[in-house]
């Protein structure tokens, strides 16, 4: 198992006071909270967080935590020494705000399993309690929502076995998702959370789901984007194109003296709902090449012909 | 549990949830709900009706309030201030993508 470097976790020095350890909880907590910080680390990050705050905050767990010595680095191979925590007596309590379930090993090699969460003095007769309620992330294709697709998720969640140690379990769903779901909506699927305690009920779980980046398309709640190339002659003189949409091409009709960055609207084109998102399309003019002679004989036609001076207004 | 196809709820604007519902979703109290009402966290659908109505929205929205709360120590004022920020950004983000 990984040594865990606590004091680097919270960016503290070894001789920090108890209240550095929970002023930069606190700050960090703010800074790393999954809910706030949308980056893919951000949870991880508030878990190791949470475990050293566990840690560095009791008095007795630091105490035993700190006579480990300060040679140990981070994610070095660690095994307790033999003497380990003799003289040292962890209450196992108070971890109730540091979402302290799921810890690393290296915790619970220390402090033993289910110190934080406290299943084993709990888990007597008589006693209930409803299962964890789970969260995770599916990444579907944009096209997917127009249609609804079935994916397959993998979920890693610690239970109780039958002695009433922690292990690991990992379990397959196909989940359905349905037609017309948006970037960061939830799925709940009621009672697929962790076990319950006694007669409590299980958790639930809620997929979020998010979007795969895609090669065309941007959405935008339910409305979509597409960047659309277009000549100047199409742009000036108007034109019908076939432009893609994840529904299928559509006859898009540019009205003339159209400008660069104009943005049409094919309504309804958007992701299926009631009412159904737009589908919006942004005209990005390109030029073509001068490369061949008769290009260039083109384009110096229309610099004489055609008086136009787009800097009129630059006053120079 | 393998090849078994499950399909949840989707919690958009269309579902409809009860007080009763949501409270046992985040595993809380109707006190706390009503509170969350008060500090315009959760907005019912018709709030003077005989019994109050939310979008699947909504039980995103506690979920994160519950979160926050626990997490952070923050009071319902400061939930409600960081939702309200944490939706903008997510505007401006958006919009920045599809500029």
């Amino acid at each position: 198992m990984d040594f865990q470097d606590y004091y680097k976790t919270m960016g503290l020095d070894r001789d920090a006071t108890q209240d550095d350890i929970k002023r930069a909880y606190r700050k960090l907590a703010r800074k790393y909270h999954p809910d706030v910080n949308k980056r893919a680390d951000a949870e991880t990050r508030f878990k190791e967080l949470g475990e050293a705050y566990a840690v560095l905050k009791d008095p007795e767990k630091r105490a035993a935590y700190d006579q480990l010595g300060e040679n140990w680095q981070s994610g070095q191979e660690f095994r307790p020494p033999p003497d380990w925590g003799s003289g040292f007596e962890f209450s196992g309590s108070g971890f109730e705000d540091a979402g302290g379930e799921n810890h690393s090993d290296f915790f619970d090699a220390l402090f033993g399993r289910g110190a934080g969460a406290g299943f084993g003095s709990r888990s007597q007769r008589g006693f209930h309690a409803q299962g964890e309620d789970h969260r995770a992330k599916v990444l579907i294709d944009l096209p997917d929502a127009y249609s609804g697709a079935t994916r397959s998720i993998t979920l890693r969640t610690p239970e109780l076995d039958a002695t009433g140690h922690v292990v690991t379990k990992e379990r397959t769903l196909n989940v359905d998702i349905p037609k017309g779901v948006r970037e960061g909506q939830r799925i709940r699927l009621a009672g697929q959370g962790s076990a319950g305690l006694g007669d409590g009920r299980p958790g639930d779980l809620y997929l979020e789901i998010a979007f795969r980046p895609h090669r065309l398309y941007k959405a935008d709640g339910k409305d979509v984007h597409l960047e659309l190339p277009v000549t100047p002659w199409e742009a000036a003189l108007g034109a019908t194109v076939k432009v893609p949409t994840p529904a299928g091409a559509v006859d898009l009709k540019i009205p003339p003296g159209a400008r660069n960055l104009q943005r049409l609207r094919l309504k309804g084109r958007g992701i299926p709902s009631k009412p159904p998102g737009d589908f919006y399309v942004t005209l990005n003019l390109t030029l073509p090449p001068a490369d061949t002679e008769a290009a260039q004989a083109l384009y110096k036609k229309m610099q004489q012909d055609i008086p136009y001076n787009p800097r009129a207004n630059l006053e120079v | 549990m393998e090849g078994k196809k499950l399909t949840g709820v989707l919690l958009d604007d269309q579902v409809r949830l009860s007080l009763d519902e949501i409270c046992e979703a985040c595993s809380c109290r109707r006190e706390w709900v009503v509170e969350l009402v008060e500090y315009g966290i959760l907005e019912p659908l018709d709030a003077h009706g005989e019994e109050w109505r939310f979008t699947g929205v909504s039980l995103t929205r506690a979920h994160t309030a519950r979160r926050l709360q626990r997490d952070l120590g923050v009071n319902l004022a400061g939930v409600a201030l960081a939702l309200d920020l944490l939706e903008e950004i997510e505007a401006l983000r958006r919009g920045l993508q599809t500029r």
